[in-house]
């Protein structure tokens, strides 16, 4: 490309002197343009989290510098507010369990649907995929008039939430498996029965370990979505104890925020991006092999 | 080929594979298809004649569309809040769908082409807002444009306003641009999977033959990424028709409410009955769409190219 063209690189100041002349040329603008967005997206939520660690009431001025006071001294504190910290325990409960229920689902489905062409298969596909792009008010307005219509024994609260999250997250695991399942193709298990292992151990000892990265990245990804789900969570609360913090920020983000709403909030972001960063990490280090041979091919 | 190795019939006993289907299948019906049924069922169903509570009614035989009548009648007649609000939330998912296509383009078109080195960088900002929980972005601006607030103070610094605006009391503007900041990243990832698939070679063949740069943009780069354009379009207007925290924590005034406040609204007055009929209205109105983005896309192959 044109890059290689130029033997040296040329000076900074030269640089900076073809950018003023010609700001449209080698896509400039677009260097600044996606620059500009970059910031719009990630400055505020910066800012909000900043905000969290100031050290007196405003919202909107910094008052000086404090790492626990909206964290664990103050009264209002995430740690010292009953309704904040019930939403935090809350919160993280409702994803643990919906990342039990709909990965090991997600999983098998996934399976299912890559290695048996069976009719039942693509419907319920069909139906899956369908959850997936409906607006969410739709389905929690469905589970909300489920459980207080038809099925009253579940009734609204922690059950129900747990139930239509795990419903509503189950297409992560099922396309993130199955893009993994047509990659590495059917020749291994072929392989291990083919020299004697039966169908459930050539399952257990050879796909779900090639499986691995694809279940720990919908580990990741069930569980940062879950901890951020609103509207079916509300949809499907009606009392204080199962708020989650979604909705403890929706309730009173307008009425009174005091900076521990901000650590609230930011102690999700730490826990999805840490969650997601150690999902990356182990997932590099999973299919580096994999990689290694596609170079060297 | 998939008949070479017979479908793995030859290895697997007939019950295998249906037993991996069947949780997740089950799970579906039970938290979807049945919810769905439920929906129908009191949208169908009858009123209490003395509670006014609704009543479901499961027989499909027995189902009365008087009630959903009434709902639809609203909606169609003129000058009524639900119309006023349907219309509402047409001119407003537009204009932020637009907006966001305007936005993203470019945006995917410079991770696609242009960002070599920083790819990855780009690549992980623009993934971040996915893991950024929507209420604390959207909670990040309510601070932001409070009349203390940055926003304000940036503006009546470079001199734009004389007095602090008000932009959190029903501010149409703000409505709209609460939408277009929330969804614009799931606008970016399907344009971004379309123009990276796009051949470099047809661009520089174009590039040959004597096409400038904004002509090879018009004529070949554009159409080839028509899908891409449909499928984000459409994956950033489903959510919005049916978003109504947005409007909540940016405006909550009448003059700004969306078709998902009068669902909730509905719901949360114990009109129940109306919030079905209006639920089974908005999906008869996005089925179109819906059933368009099912038919052109394929996830998980598109993820297994990468």
């Amino acid at each position: 490309m044109s890059a290689g063209l130029s033997l040296e690189r040329p000076s900074a100041l030269r640089r900076l002197d073809a950018w003023i002349r010609n700001p449209w040329a080698q896509a400039r603008f677009l260097w600044v343009g996606a620059i500009a967005y970059v910031i719009w997206t990630i400055v505020p939520v910066v800012i909000a989290v900043a905000f969290s660690f100031n050290a007196g009431k405003a919202q909107t001025t910094w008052q000086g510098f404090s790492i626990n006071r909206w964290y664990t001294q103050d009264v209002n504190s995430v740690f010292q507010d009953p309704e904040l910290r019930s939403a935090l325990a809350q919160s993280f409960k409702l994803s643990a369990l919906v990342v039990l229920i709909a990965v090991p689902l997600g999983v098998a489905f996934a399976i299912a649907l890559d290695r048996w062409r069976g009719r039942g298969a693509g419907s319920a596909n069909f139906v899956m995929l369908f959850s997936f792009i409906t607006p969410e008010i739709a389905i929690g307005v469905g589970l909300f008039l489920m459980v207080t219509k038809l099925v009253m024994s579940v009734g609204l609260g922690f059950k129900s939430q747990v139930l239509g999250l795990s419903m509503y997250e189950l297409a992560y695991p099922v396309i993130i498996v199955r893009a993994r399942l047509l990659s590495i193709g059917r020749h291994y298990e072929e392989a291990a029965m083919d020299l004697g292992a039966s169908p459930t151990r050539a399952m257990r000892r050879v796909l779900l370990p090639l499986l691995s990265p694809a279940i720990l990245a919908s580990v990741a990804i069930v569980f940062a979505s879950s901890i951020d789900n609103f509207v079916i969570s509300q949809r499907l609360c009606a009392s204080a104890a199962c708020q989650t913090i979604p909705i403890v920020i929706y309730s009173s983000a307008r009425r009174s925020p005091l900076p521990s709403l901000n650590a609230l909030a930011s102690l999700t972001l730490f826990t999805s991006t840490i969650l997601i960063a150690l999902a990356f990490v182990a997932y590099r280090r999973l299919t580096a092999g994999e990689r290694e041979t596609a170079a060297g091919r | 080929m998939r008949k070479g190795n017979a479908g793995g019939g030859s290895w697997f006993p007939r019950w295998f594979w249906p037993s991996f289907a069947a949780p997740a299948t089950i799970w579906l019906f039970l938290f979807f298809v049945l919810p769905f049924y439920v929906v129908l069922s009191v949208a169908f169903g009858t009123l209490d004649p003395i509670f006014l509570t609704a009543k479901p009614v499961f027989n499909p035989v027995q189902w009365d569309v008087t009630a959903f009548r009434v709902v639809t009648g609203k909606l169609l007649t003129s000058g009524t809040i639900e119309q006023q609000t349907l219309v509402r939330t047409f001119v407003y998912v537009g204009i932020a769908t637009i907006a966001c296509l305007l936005i993203g383009y470019p945006v995917a078109y410079f991770i696609a082409r242009h960002a070599r080195r920083t790819k990855a960088f780009f690549l992980i900002a623009f993934i971040a807002p996915f893991w950024i929980s929507y209420m604390m972005r959207m909670f990040a601006w309510v601070n932001l444009l409070q009349p203390d607030g940055y926003v304000n103070r940036i503006l009546q610094f470079f001199g734009v306003f004389s007095e602090p605006r008000l932009w959190l009391n029903g501010k149409p503007s703000t409505v709209i641009f609460g939408l277009i900041y929330g969804y614009v990243p799931f606008m970016i990832l399907p344009l971004f999977g379309t123009l990276d698939r796009i051949e470099r070679s047809t661009v520089e063949a174009a590039r040959d033959l004597g096409a400038g740069q904004l002509r090879t943009f018009f004529r070949v780069t554009l159409p080839l990424s028509k899908q891409g354009i449909l499928a984000g379009c459409i994956i950033v207007a489903l959510p919005m028709f049916g978003d109504y925290f947005t409007q909540t924590l940016l405006a909550s005034t009448r003059q700004t409410a969306m078709f998902g406040n009068l669902i909730v609204n509905s719901i949360e007055t114990s009109l129940v009955n109306a919030g079905a009929s209006l639920v089974v209205v908005m999906l008869l109105l996005l089925m179109v769409p819906m059933l368009y983005y099912l038919r052109s896309t394929n996830i998980a192959r598109e993820l297994a190219e990468r």
